[in-house]
C-alpha cells in the first residue's frame, strides 16, 4: 500500500546501534575504495584512450606499489576484524541476571514460554531496558531466530539448544523471522516481538498464565514420568540426585566429563546410555519420543531449580537462576 | 606490426579447419577434439543457463507482490532450489573452464589437444549425464532443499526428489574432477618449447588454480553427497540428530567444497581479465607475476574460509574468529588485482571494443561484490545479514557480475577465433551496456533489502518491503534482454558475421598465430616461444614457427 521506501531497519537494541556503527563504517570504506577504482578507471581510459595515446608506453610493475597496496588493505581489513569480532563476543556472551524465554522452533511455527509458565507462538512479549535471553531448540529441521530491529540471529537447531540475547531499547512491535530455510512454510515462520513498559509487560505477564510456573509443571512431568523413583538424595538411589547439578562439572565413567548444561541435561533424559555418570549403571531408559520438547524444557527448567533447594542452601539464597551457562555458543 | 603473416587470409569455407573437417552427428559425439569438445559444452551450459534464467524469471516475477500469489509456497521453493542448481553446478562452475579453457589452454601453450583427449569427451558426457538426472528430478516432481541441501531437511523433511539431483551433481561432479585433471597434466606436460612458467598468459595461470581446487575439493563433495544419499535411503544416522547424527557435520563437508567451489567460478574469469585488459590496452599486465601467483594464494587460501558461511551456526566463537580472520586474508589478493588490472591501464592505449567494456564491467561489479564480502567476514555485522537478501547480492555480484562478464567478455575476445567471423561490434557494445545497467538495477536494491531483515528464501514478505523488490524485478527484465542479445547476434555472426583472419584486435598469445578457425591439430608447426607473454613491445615479432 502507498509507497513506502524504507532504507534503513529500525534501531531497537543495544546491539543495534553497535552493529551498525561498524556498518556505517564498513559503508565508508566501500564506498571510498570503490569510488577511487571507478575515478582510475575512468580516467585511465580517457586519459590514454588509443585515439590519443596510439603508443603504450611499456610499464612492467612495482613491488613498491605492490606492497603498498597489499599493506595497506590489509591493515584496514584488520581493523575492520578486531571491531567485528569484538561485537561478535558481546553477543555471544549473555549479560548474567537476564530474563530467560524458552524457544521451540518447528514446522512452521515459533513457541515461546515464559519462566511464569506463559506460552505463546510467533508473538514474543518483553519488557523495554532488560536483557532477555532466549534458549531454543527445535522439534525437526534448523531453524534460526533474527530479530532484525535487535540485530542478532542465531540457528535454532534439533538436539542441542542454543541461545540469543538482546536488550530492547524502544518500545514497539518488530518482526521476528525464521533466517534458515526450513521447508514450505519457511516464508510464513514468522511473528513479532513486543516490546512493551516493564509495567505493561507485568500486567501481560499476570493475564496469561494457566498450568503454573515452568519449574512447577517441571517437577510435575518429574513425578509423572517417575523420574524420582530413581533420582532421590536418599543413600538407596540408582540414579544421581540432581539437586545442584546445574554448572557444576561431571565425571562420566567411561572416563571424560563435562559441565552440566541444559544440552547436557536433555541429552541425558533422550539418550542416557550417552554419557553415564560415574559411579553408576546404565540403566536409564530413554525418554526420546515421550516427552515434548516443550516438556524437556519444562524439565531442564526443574533440574536447574533445584539449585536452590539443596538442603543445603541457606534459605532465602537468591531465587533467581545461578551462574547462566556459558553456552558454548 | 601483425604476426599473422604465417597464414595469409584465405577463405574459411575453402581451408580446411577445425569446424568443417569431419561432417555429420557423429563426427561431432565421437569427436576428441578440445576445439568441438568446447563447442559441445558451449551449447549445453547455453541450455542450462536459459533453463536457469527461466527458473530466474519465476522467482522474480513471484516477488513482484509481497502475498506470494503466483504459485504454491512448494512450487516456489523448488523453483529457487532449481535455479540455484542450475545456475552453480551446471552454468557457473564449468563455464569458463569447460568451453574457453577448453578451447584456448592448448592453443595457449602450443600443444595440439589437452593430455587426455578421450577423458576430455568423457567429461562431456558426464556433465550431460549429471544434467539428464538434475532434470529427470525437475520433470517428476522437483526438489525444495535449496542448492545448498542442509541437513536434516534433506535427509529426512523434504519428501521431494532429492536422490536424483544429488546424483546429478556428484556425476557432474566427476566432469569437473576429470577437466581439472586434463588441464593440470597439459600445463605441466605440454608446453612448447620456450614456454616456461612464467611465460604462460595469466588465464592459464588462474585455469590452472582452478583445476586444483577441482581435483582436490570436488571429491569431498562426492563424499558429501553420498552420505546424505545413505542417510536418506538407509538412515544411517550420521546427520540425524534423531539417530545421534549431527546437522552441523553436513554444513561443515558441504562448504569445504562449496566455498573453494566460488573460486573455481571465478578464477577462470579473473584469467580471462587479464587478457582482456592487456590485449586492449596494449600492455603487459602490471605486476604479472603478483597477478599470477594471487591466483594460487585464492586458491590455496579458499580452502580455509569454509567457516564463515556458519558464524550463526552455533560453531564455537574462537573458530569463527579463525574463519573470519582467514576471510580477510583471502580477500586481499583479490584486491591486488583488482589494483594490478587497474595500473595496467596506465600509459596504456586503451580501446573500448566490447571486450574491453565487459571488463569494465567487471571490474565495476567485482569490486562490489568482493568490498561487500567484507562485510560478511565482519563477525558482528554477518550475524545480522546472513541469510538475508544481501548474501544474495553479494553472490550474484560475484558469481554472476564477475563470472558471467568475465565468461561473455572472454567469448567475445575469442568469438573470432571460434568462428572465425566477426560479431556486430555496435549490437555488442549496447549488450554490455544492458547487462550492466540491468544487473546493477536487479541486485543493488537487494543489499538495502537485505539490512533491513529481509531473509533469503521467502517466497511472501512482509509489505513494506515490495517497492525495493518490484526495482529488483524490473532489472531483471532489463538483464535478461541483455543476457539474450548475444544469444541472437552471436548466432547471426556465425553465418552472416565478416570474416575475421587469424587476430583481428591484434592481440599477443599463441593462439592467435594460427588461422581462425584453427586447423584440427591447431599449429601447421610446433611453435618455439622466445618470449614473456604479452610482449606488446617486444624488440623482434614473435617468430612463428616455420
Ligand atoms: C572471490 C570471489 C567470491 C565469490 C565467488 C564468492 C561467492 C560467495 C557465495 C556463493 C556465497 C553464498 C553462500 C550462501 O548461499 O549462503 C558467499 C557468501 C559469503 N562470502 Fe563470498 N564470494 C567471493 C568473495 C568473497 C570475499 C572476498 C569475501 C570476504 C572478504 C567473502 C565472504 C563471504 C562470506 C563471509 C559469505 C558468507 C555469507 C553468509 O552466509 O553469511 N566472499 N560468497
Ligand atoms: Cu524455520
Amino acid at each position: 500500500m502507498g509507497f513506502d521506501l524504507p532504507l534503513f531497519p529500525d534501531q531497537a537494541s543495544t546491539m543495534a546501534t553497535r552493529v551498525d556503527h561498524l556498518y556505517f563504517y564498513l559503508l565508508a570504506v566501500s564506498a571510498f575504495f570503490t569510488i577511487l577504482i571507478t575515478a582510475m578507471l575512468i580516467f585511465f581510459a580517457i586519459r590514454y584512450r588509443r585515439a590519443r595515446h596510439p603508443n603504450a608506453v611499456p610499464i612492467e610493475g612495482s613491488t613498491k606499489l605492490e606492497l603498498a597496496w597489499t599493506g595497506i588493505p590489509l591493515i584496514i581489513a584488520m581493523s575492520m576484524f578486531v571491531w567485528a569480532a569484538n561485537i561478535f563476543f558481546a553477543m555471544n556472551r549473555p549479560p548474567r541476571g537476564a530474563l530467560e524465554i524458552y524457544a521451540v522452533g518447528k514446522q512452521w511455527m515459533w513457541k515461546f514460554e515464559h519462566v511464569g509458565g506463559q506460552r505463546e507462538i510467533n508473538q514474543l512479549h518483553v519488557p523495554v531496558g532488560r536483557d532477555v535471553k532466549l534458549t531454543m531448540i527445535s522439534q525437526d529441521v534448523i531453524h534460526s531466530m533474527f530479530f532484525p530491529a535487535f540485530r542478532v540471529k542465531q540457528d535454532v537447531l534439533p538436539n542441542r539448544y542454543t541461545t540469543v540475547w538482546f536488550h530492547p531499547t524502544k518500545i514497539g512491535t518488530y518482526h521476528l523471522f525464521c533466517a534458515e530455510y526450513c521447508g514450505t512454510k519457511h516464508s510464513g515462520m514468522i511473528g513479532q516481538v513486543v516490546v512493551m513498559e516493564p509495567a505493561q509487560y507485568q500486567a501481560w505477564l499476570a493475564g496469561g498464565a494457566q498450568g503454573g510456573s515452568l519449574v512447577a509443571s517441571g517437577e510435575r512431568l518429574f513425578r509423572d514420568l517417575a523420574c524420582d523413583t530413581c533420582h532421590r538424595p536418599d543413600t538407596g538411589a540408582r540414579g544421581p540426585d540432581l539437586a545442584g547439578l546445574f554448572g557444576k562439572p561431571v565425571r562420566f565413567a567411561g572416563g571424560g566429563s563435562a559441565v552440566a548444561d541444559e544440552t547436557y541435561i536433555r541429552e541425558s533424559i533422550t539418550n542416557p546410555a550417552a554419557k553415564v555418570v560415574e559411579g553408576f549403571q546404565p540403566i536409564m531408559p530413554t525418554f526420546q519420543g515421550q516427552v515434548s520438547e516443550e516438556g524437556l524444557l519444562q524439565l531442564v527448567a526443574y533440574i536447574k531449580s533445584l539449585q536452590t533447594q539443596t538442603p543445603a542452601a541457606a534459605p532465602g539464597a537468591p531465587p533467581a537462576a545461578a551462574a547462566p551457562p556459558r553456552g558454548n555458543p | 606490426m601483425s604476426t599473422a603473416v604465417a597464414t595469409a587470409p584465405e577463405s574459411i569455407h575453402r581451408r580446411r579447419h577445425y569446424l568443417n573437417a569431419d561432417y555429420g552427428i557423429r563426427s561431432w559425439l565421437f569427436t576428441t577434439d578440445h576445439k568441438r569438445i568446447a563447442l559441445l559444452y558451449l551449447f549445453s551450459i547455453t541450455f542450462f543457463f536459459a533453463l536457469g534464467g527461466l527458473f530466474a524469471v519465476l522467482i522474480r516475477l513471484e516477488l513482484l507482490t509481497p502475498a506470494g500469489d503466483l504459485m504454491t509456497s512448494d512450487t516456489y521453493n523448488k523453483v529457487f532450489t532449481m535455479h540455484g542448481i542450475m545456475m552453480v553446478f551446471f552454468f557457473l562452475i564449468p563455464s569458463v573452464p569447460a568451453t574457453l579453457g577448453n578451447f584456448l589452454i592448448p592453443m595457449m601453450i602450443g600443444a595440439r589437444d589437452l593430455a587426455f583427449p578421450k577423458l576430455n569427451l568423457a567429461s562431456w558426457y558426464l556433465f550431460m549425464a549429471g544434467g539428464v538426472f538434475a532434470l529427470y528430478s525437475v520433470v517428476t516432481g522437483g526438489i525444495d532443499t535449496g542448492w545448498t541441501f542442509y541437513t536434516p531437511f534433506s535427509t529426512t523433511y523434504s519428501n521431494t526428489k532429492v536422490i536424483p539431483a544429488a546424483l546429478g551433481i556428484l556425476i557432474a561432479g566427476f566432469s569437473s574432477i576429470f577437466t581439472g585433471l586434463n588441464f593440470i597434466v597439459t600445463v605441466h606436460r605440454m608446453r612448447a618449447p620456450g614456454l616456461t612458467w612464467f611465460r604462460l598468459p595469466l588465464f592459464v595461470w588462474a585455469n590452472y588454480a582452478a583445476s586444483l581446487i577441482m581435483v582436490l575439493g570436488t571429491p569431498v563433495l562426492a563424499i558429501t553427497i553420498i552420505l546424505v544419499f545413505l542417510e536418506r535411503a538407509f538412515h544411517i544416522g550420521i546427520f540425524d540428530p534423531r539417530l545421534g547424527g549431527d546437522p552441523i557435520l553436513f554444513q561443515h563437508l558441504f562448504w569445504f567444497y562449496s566455498h573453494p567451489a566460488v573460486y573455481i567460478m571465478i578464477l577462470p574469469s579473473m584469467g580471462v581479465m587479464s587478457e582482456l585488459i592487456s590485449a586492449f590496452s596494449r600492455k603487459r599486465v602490471f605486476g604479472y607475476s603478483f597477478v599470477a601467483f594471487s591466483s594460487v594464494a585464492i586458491a590455496v587460501f579458499g580452502f580455509l574460509v569454509w567457516g564463515h558461511h556458519m558464524f550463526v551456526s552455533g560453531q564455537s566463537v574462537y573458530a569463527a574468529m579463525v574463519f573470519s580472520i582467514l576471510s580477510y586474508l583471502v580477500a586481499i589478493p583479490s584486491a591486488v588485482k583488482v589494483f594490478n588490472w587497474t595500473a595496467t591501464l596506465y600509459k596504456g592505449s586503451v580501446s573500448y571494443q566490447t571486450p574491453m567494456l565487459y571488463a569494465f564491467g567487471f571490474l565495476g561489479l567485482f569490486t562490489i561484490g568482493g568490498l561487500t564480502g567484507l562485510f560478511l567476514a565482519a563477525l558482528g555485522v554477518d550475524v545480522h545479514v546472513t541469510d538475508t537478501y544481501f548474501v544474495v547480492a553479494h553472490f550474484h555480484y560475484i558469481m554472476v557480475g564477475g563470472v558471467i562478464m568475465g565468461y561473455l567478455g572472454g567469448l567475445h575476445f575469442w568469438w573470432p577465433k571460434i568462428t572465425g567471423r566477426l560479431y556486430p561490434e555496435g549490437w555488442a557494445k549496447l549488450s554490455a551496456l544492458v547487462v550492466f545497467l540491468g544487473f546493477n538495477l536487479t541486485f543493488f536494491p537487494q543489499f538495502v533489502l537485505g539490512y533491513l531483515g529481509m531473509p533469503r528464501r521467502y517466497h511472501a514478505y512482509p509489505e513494506e518491503f515490495q517497492v525495493l523488490n518490484v526495482m529488483s524485478s524490473a532489472g531483471a527484465s532489463i538483464l535478461g534482454v541483455g543476457y539474450l542479445l548475444p544469444l541472437f547476434y552471436l548466432l547471426w555472426s556465425m553465418r552472416y558475421g565478416p570474416e575475421a583472419g587469424p587476430n583481428p584486435f591484434d592481440a599477443r598469445g599463441l593462439e592467435w598465430q594460427t588461422a581462425s578457425p584453427p586447423p584440427t591439430h591447431n599449429f601447421e608447426q610446433v611453435p618455439i616461444v622466445q618470449e614473456e607473454a604479452y610482449a606488446y613491445h617486444a624488440a623482434q615479432e614473435v617468430p612463428v614457427a616455420g
